[in-house]
């Protein structure tokens, strides 16, 4: 069973290779047979894998398949191998069965589409390279698929290439990542040289021998690599690709911004531990930036009118948390959110894409209302998905994985009362605004005609997710109430246990206030959308919330601010230099070469009597020679 | 003798200078052929009268008969003298002639500043030597002349022959260059 | 038949005449005068053969001056063609005219 591993990728590879050459003759049926049955037979592999491994858990606490040598030079000696552990069977498992499901969503969504063959190609080479990425042994292999996730966002969020919007911001997904892969790549570089060796499992031994605890190399490296989880992931100071990164196809959105590709970030980080807790100042940085990304991303969804921007603006805003988890050193935390959070946001994505496509198109939730009724399957998953995202306590998937990180944010040994406070805010406002969503889309009149209803095809994973989003979180139930750890236990043999710190409060007045917050924010997107909204017309007549609002829209002015910073003083260079210093050195050789050529075809003038005088000169010449020696 | 060789060396360069200024094509052909029957006195006096004999019949014969039938095929006459005239201004002859005074100053110098040979008694070289010479060691070099020689006759056939010329219509110019 | 003429001498007139051809050939604008300043020129370097034949009693300076004659021969008869042509087709002897490079 266990050699079996080596097909969970190659199946969407293959399903890759089918579709692109051969994808203009096939029909629409076998082209949705290959997209969608690619992936699921890998996810099938996936479960029976991972049964297999639960059952019957290997002696070494991970399974190894090598292909071939990639490349050997001396003792750099990369091989295509796939290594199977814990945290990479949890990536596996979500980006197959998640994957899966998508897949089985776009059959139905993707029906009209004439590029049919090309957007289920890009989604399994899409699929195929986030599997590679989680399950590569060595970093060189995890970098090959770290960029070939970032090729298929391209090709993906551009897949409706007509209009110029979307190419835009695909070009600016990948640019924006391609700052991080830079900085990863070098990270690459560094490790290598220090460690001669890119093997993950070398470099984990070896990195608490060679450095000692704050070394400055470790932390660099540490840093060099939490960039590039940054731009992957969407955080802080590469954050503003993902909201633009929404003009791909709904499916796209579910499939790369929610549930896999953006957590490629979280997944390296929880990879390299080690170094990260070597480093206290890097891994204290990515809670920082965390803690700032998911309240930057929080007030930002509040102000969106796009239903996709809000839930782009969401999955940065959740991926913050992960990243809090992850810089506070509680590893199975950060991985179990971003478990939950695959689920529930694959989910919002999709019933919004749904939405999106019942209502012609249309993107602006306050022109949906009042769909409750009229799509009831959409609605009640919607409001599972939500509830979920908004944490609802003991009900929602979503509350077990935030509550723990929420808990550690102060209680472990690297949190601080800040840290909590900025979580507890951030729950705040992801229930505002997850709460604004759903009210406006689905209360009040119905403003916009429906088209034809989603098919089961559509449904169908909605379902499932759905029913997932509620019961994937009994799988770990908090310290004060069941303490039922089968998701952390599972994870421990690679990542280390959170160590604890800070005496404050039992737990359970942490999760009241959660939950108490939770709430809040819940009642005031009630008072201010549903019940009383003229409350709304009030702040929008105050001057300072109106400045405040277009602020929060336009994502706190980021782009306005990379545009000043990077590109207006690059323009500006590149204007300076518009006629090329170093091209005017050519341009003069050449200018130099056509003068002297002119001078010289003068000699050439086709009169007979002028090359007679030059051989009676050259005569003279040779004769004078001749006398003078 | 030396008399003699003086009295021909005069007339021959006297002649050539006349063949080089005169107007008339036909004038100057015949001074050219003085200059020839001169030369062709000196190579007698010099031990050569195979040589002698060859440049009167080929080159004041067969080869000046060629020239005055090209200028009697293009009708050459007192029109091509008078534009020879305009041509033939001091303005564009000073530069060449100084040129040509400047070379031979200084082949002047270069031969009578080399070093003089005791031995300067010329002897005469009769045909039978010539003969022998040529059809013996020179063979090859009489074949490679006799090719030369066809070459010339197919080629003057060749370019000297009358063809309509058949240019695309766009090639066609409308007025002579 | 023995001269005593000095054989630079006779070289002087060789080179006297070969140095008449080539201003001839550089003064003269009609094709036909230049052809026959090429004659001058060939001939004088035939003298020039000769008197080096006389001066060492060989037969090579005569042959030399044999193919000398049957190149001439050669060159008159392309190069009449040439001028033929050249008047057909220009109606004109100057060989400044002829010439179509720019330069």
């Amino acid at each position: 069973m266990n050699n079996l591993l080596w097909l969970i990728p190659v199946l969407p590879l293959l399903g890759f290779l089918i579709l692109s050459l051969a994808g203009k003759s096939l029909s629409k049926t076998s082209i949705a047979l290959i997209g969608v049955g690619s992936v699921s037979l890998s996810a099938l592999i996936t479960i029976l894998i991972g049964l297999n491994f639960l059952n019957d858990p290997p002696a070494a606490g991970f399974i190894s398949q090598t292909l071939y040598t990639w490349i050997e030079i001396g003792n750099f000696k990369p091989e295509i191998t796939f290594l199977l552990d814990p945290l990479s069977l949890v990536f596996v498992f979500v980006i197959t069965f998640i994957g899966a499901l998508i897949h089985v969503y776009s059959a139905g969504f993707m029906k009209g589409d004439k590029d049919y063959s090309r957007f289920f190609a890009s989604m399994n080479l899409f699929v195929f390279s986030m599997l590679v990425l989680v399950l590569a042994d060595n970093l060189l292999l995890l970098y090959l698929g770290w960029e070939g996730v970032g090729l298929c966002s391209y090709l993906l969020i551009g897949f409706w290439y007509e209009n110029p919007q979307n190419g835009y911001a695909a070009r600016k997904a990948f640019i924006m990542t391609r700052i991080g892969d830079t900085a990863m790549a070098i990270a690459l570089f560094m490790i290598f040289s220090w460690f001669a060796s890119l093997q993950i499992s070398d470099i984990l031994l070896k990195a608490p021998q060679l450095f000692q605890q704050g070394d400055t190399t470790i932390t660099i490296i540490a840093l060099l690599l939490l960039a590039g989880g940054i731009g992957k992931s969407a955080q802080l100071p590469l954050q503003n690709w993902l909201p633009d990164a929404m003009a791909g196809p709904s499916p796209v959105s579910a499939l790369i911004h929610a549930a896999t590709m953006v957590t490629a970030g979280v997944y390296l980080i929880a990879r390299m531990n080690v170094i990260f807790e070597l480093a206290p100042i890097a891994q204290m940085t990515v809670a920082i930036i965390g803690a700032a990304t998911l309240l930057i991303a929080g007030f930002s969804a509040c102000t969106q009118y796009d239903i996709k921007r809000v839930l782009a603006y969401s999955t940065i805003s959740q991926i913050g948390y992960m990243f809090l988890a992850l810089g506070l050193g509680a590893w199975t935390a950060a991985i179990f959110h971003f478990m939950i959070h695959a689920f529930f946001k694959a989910l919002l994505f999709l019933a919004a894409g749904a939405i999106i496509e019942t209502l012609h198109h249309e993107h602006n939730m306050f022109k949906m209302g009042g769909l409750k009724n009229k799509m009831p399957v959409i609605f009640w998953t919607f409001l599972i998905g939500s509830a979920s995202l908004a944490a609802l306590p003991l009900i929602s998937a979503g509350f077990y994985s935030k509550d723990p990180i929420l808990w550690y944010a102060w209680s472990a040994e690297k949190g601080n009362m800040i840290f909590w406070a900025i979580a507890l805010l951030g729950a705040f406002i992801t229930a505002a605004y997850t709460c604004r969503m759903v009210i406006v889309t689905f209360w009040g009149s119905s403003k916009t005609e429906i088209g034809h209803m989603p098919g089961s095809l559509m449904t169908t994973p909605l379902l499932v997710l759905a029913f997932f989003s509620v019961v994937a979180g009994f799988i770990e139930l908090p310290h004060n109430f069941g303490h039922f750890t089968l998701f952390s236990d599972f994870l421990h043999p690679v990542l280390p246990e959170v160590t604890m710190g800070n005496e404050t409060w039992p737990e359970w007045i942490f999760q009241l206030m959660a939950s108490l917050a939770t709430f809040g924010g819940i009642y005031i997107s009630y008072q201010l959308y549903s019940k009383n909204p003229a409350l709304i017309l009030r702040l929008k007549q105050s001057s300072l919330a109106t400045a405040l609002y277009q602020f929060w829209f336009l994502g706190w002015g980021f782009d306005r601010l990379y545009d000043i910073l990077f590109v207006k003083p690059l323009t500006y260079l590149s204007n300076i230099n518009k006629n090329d210093i170093v091209d005017q050195i050519y341009s003069g050789i050449s200018f130099i070469s056509i003068k002297l050529y002119r001078l010289l075809s003068y000699t050439q003038s086709g009169s007979l009597r002028w090359y007679a005088m030059g051989l009676l000169l050259g005569a003279i010449i040779i004769l004078t020679i001749q006398i003078v020696t | 003798m030396d008399t003699i060789f003086y009295i021909t060396a005069a007339v021959s360069v006297f002649a050539t200078l006349m063949v080089i200024t005169r107007h008339n094509p036909v004038h100057a052909l015949l001074y050219l052929i003085v200059s020839l029957l001169s030369l062709s006195v000196i190579f007698y006096l010099l031990g050569a009268p195979f040589a002698a004999l060859l440049e009167i019949i080929i080159y004041a014969g067969a080869i000046m008969v060629l020239f005055i039938f090209v200028i009697m095929l293009l009708n050459l006459g007192k029109e091509t003298a008078k534009q020879e005239k305009e041509w033939l201004k001091p303005r564009i002859w000073v530069g060449p002639a100084f040129l040509s005074l400047i070379v031979f100053a200084e082949l002047f110098y270069l031969i009578y500043t080399s070093v003089p040979e005791t031995n300067s008694a010329i002897q005469t070289v009769d045909s039978k030597m010539v003969a022998v010479s040529l059809f013996k060691p020179y063979i090859l070099a009489v074949e490679l002349a006799a090719m030369l020689l066809m070459a010339g006759v197919v080629g003057a056939a060749h370019i000297g022959q009358h063809k309509k010329s058949n240019l695309h219509r766009f090639l066609k110019e409308t007025d002579d260059l | 038949m023995n001269t005593t003429i000095p054989p630079e001498t006779v070289m002087l007139l060789a080179a006297l005449l070969f140095v008449l051809g080539i201003a001839g050939v550089i003064i003269r604008k009609n094709i036909i005068f230049m052809l026959l300043s090429v004659e001058i020129m060939l001939n004088s370097a035939g003298l020039a053969f000769i008197i080096a034949g006389a001066k060492w009693a060989q037969p090579d300076g005569q042959i030399m001056f044999i193919f000398i004659l049957a190149m001439a021969a050669a060159e008159v008869s392309i190069g009449l063609a040439l001028i033929l042509q050249i008047y057909h087709q220009h109606k004109s002897m100057d060989i400044d005219r002829l010439k179509e490079m720019n330069g």
